[in-house]
């Protein structure tokens, strides 16, 4: 009687309660303390672990801050985040470099043609595994959306089967960089409304047979820009976005009409 | 000391927890994508192991066998490794946060690994004495250290290489596994021949 109904529950509460006392007594000996500013932070980083900040997720970032890393990394929050980060820490604020995404591609239907007519699975995926994509140029958006379907601020529109992303809303976190097949959206300083629509490093010549609007390489956009930041390289014109005061005239002198302003 | 380097190189080689057992697969193939995680892990399950082992065998033997209360085992022992496994975390967690960072959830999900409940069950199933059972799971310990480490290190070279992308992680993986168990059975009988029968 006393062997099977009483000994197991008195085994079990004195297994129990030593193994108790044992944890209780090693959670105070070698107790961390909680950092305080990890839990404010992690209230205020938007904790959509985006990684346009460079590190694993909001976690992390907030892990580096505290050790020293500058806090204005975090552009999805933008100045409001790093100024309620520097007044926890009691560091001076520093301002946070906004950036947005911008897709360089402008070949809309009747202005770059097609090589084939897709018929599979509707993603960009599925169509730049078949020869490069459906697009005559190798550098074309494929329109499916992949990156729309990847944005968390619903940024990004197909208008004409080509990636239009608002600026307004785009915080320049990067998950439209990466899904993107074609790696034709890329990230700039939110400095200047001007854009280099076209990502083919083609020669002009090449490039004019496939597209209307494609960066020839012509060079009249770097000869005209009047703070000097257009350079032409690898026949694709490029904006150095420290420099660009936005003032258009690139865009009014480019003869394909490749650079945008929007 | 024979007879120990016996049930040591079985334990390792031979029975190897992960490979020949197929016990403690969830952290075979969670934590071993790096090596420094894996090595982590290992130290961690060898540890837990030979202290859980340490406790239970005199419970079983001394309070359960007598008492004929053999069914309650699974349940104490579990209790015995959890705390181990909460004693391991507490002590990660204050001296190495890094590591106790990068295994995240892994760690306490030991107290349901089963390969310690299993080397603490086989023990006392096969009448092991005390030193013996402590062998064992020194031996199962370093046996899952083994496996968990040079799969981490397989798995690294795997991650680099061009393999189409429906195989890609967890696929490649268990497919990597299954010869990696398969060249394990190449160790059976060795130590026989070496030591003589056990």
């Amino acid at each position: 009687m006393f062997t099977q109904y009483f000994l197991p529950v008195i085994i079990f509460i004195g297994l129990g309660s030593l193994a108790g006392i044992a944890l209780s007594v090693a959670s105070t000996v070698f107790a961390v303390p909680e950092n305080e500013y990890l839990k404010k932070l992690r209230q205020i980083l938007p904790g959509i672990n985006c990684g346009a900040c460079g590190y694993n997720g909001c976690d992390e970032y907030a892990y580096k801050v505290i050790e020293g890393e500058p806090l204005n990394l975090c552009t999805p929050g933008g100045d409001k985040v790093a100024e309620e980060i520097s007044e926890i820490l009691g560091r001076e604020f520093e301002d946070v470099v906004e950036k947005v995404a911008f897709a360089r591609c402008a070949g809309i239907p009747g202005v770059s043609g097609q090589k084939y007519e897709y018929t599979g699975p509707p993603s960009c995926a599925g169509s730049a595994a078949l020869y490069g994509g459906h697009g005559d140029c190798t550098y074309k958006c494929l329109g499916f959306g992949d990156c729309v379907e990847a944005c968390p601020y619903d940024a990004i529109d197909i208008v004409d089967f080509v990636a239009i992303i608002d600026r307004n809303k785009c915080t320049g976190c990067i998950a439209c960089v990466a899904a993107c097949p074609k790696e034709i959206i890329e990230i700039r300083k939110d400095s200047g409304s001007v854009y280099v629509a076209c990502a083919n490093c083609q020669a002009g010549k090449d490039v004019r047979k496939i597209c209307k609007r494609g960066c020839i390489a012509c060079g009249i956009c770097a000869k005209k820009c009047s703070a000097g930041a257009i350079t032409v390289e690898n026949y694709l014109a490029n904006i150095d976005y420290d420099k660009c005061t936005d003032c258009g005239e690139c865009v009014s002198v480019c003869p394909t009409g490749c650079i945008t302003q929007k | 000391m024979g007879e120990m380097m016996i049930i040591l190189l079985n334990a390792i080689l031979m029975e190897n927890l992960v490979l020949k057992k197929f016990l403690g697969i969830c952290p075979f193939l969670g934590v071993s994508k790096k090596i420094n995680s894996a090595l982590g892990m290992s130290v961690a399950v060898t540890l837990v192991m030979l202290a859980a082992t340490a406790i239970t065998w005199p419970i079983h033997t001394y309070i359960f066998l007598p008492n004929k209360l053999q069914y309650l085992r699974t349940i104490a022992f579990i209790l015995i490794i959890a705390l181990f496994v909460q004693l391991v975390e507490i002590i990660l967690g204050k001296f190495f946060p890094p590591l106790h960072r990068s295994l995240g959830v892994f760690l306490p999900l030991i107290t349901t690994n089963c390969a310690i409940l299993g080397i603490t069950i086989l023990n006392v199933d096969d009448n092991l004495g005390y030193l013996d059972s402590i062998f064992r799971a020194l031996g199962g310990g370093l046996g899952f250290a083994l496996a968990l480490i040079v799969f981490s290190s397989l798995r690294q070279k795997l991650e680099e290489s061009n393999i189409p992308k429906a195989f890609k992680g967890i696929p490649a993986a268990l497919i990597a596994a299954s010869f990696f168990s398969l060249s394990f059975a190449g160790f059976s009988g060795m130590v026989e021949n070496m030591f003589g029968k056990a």
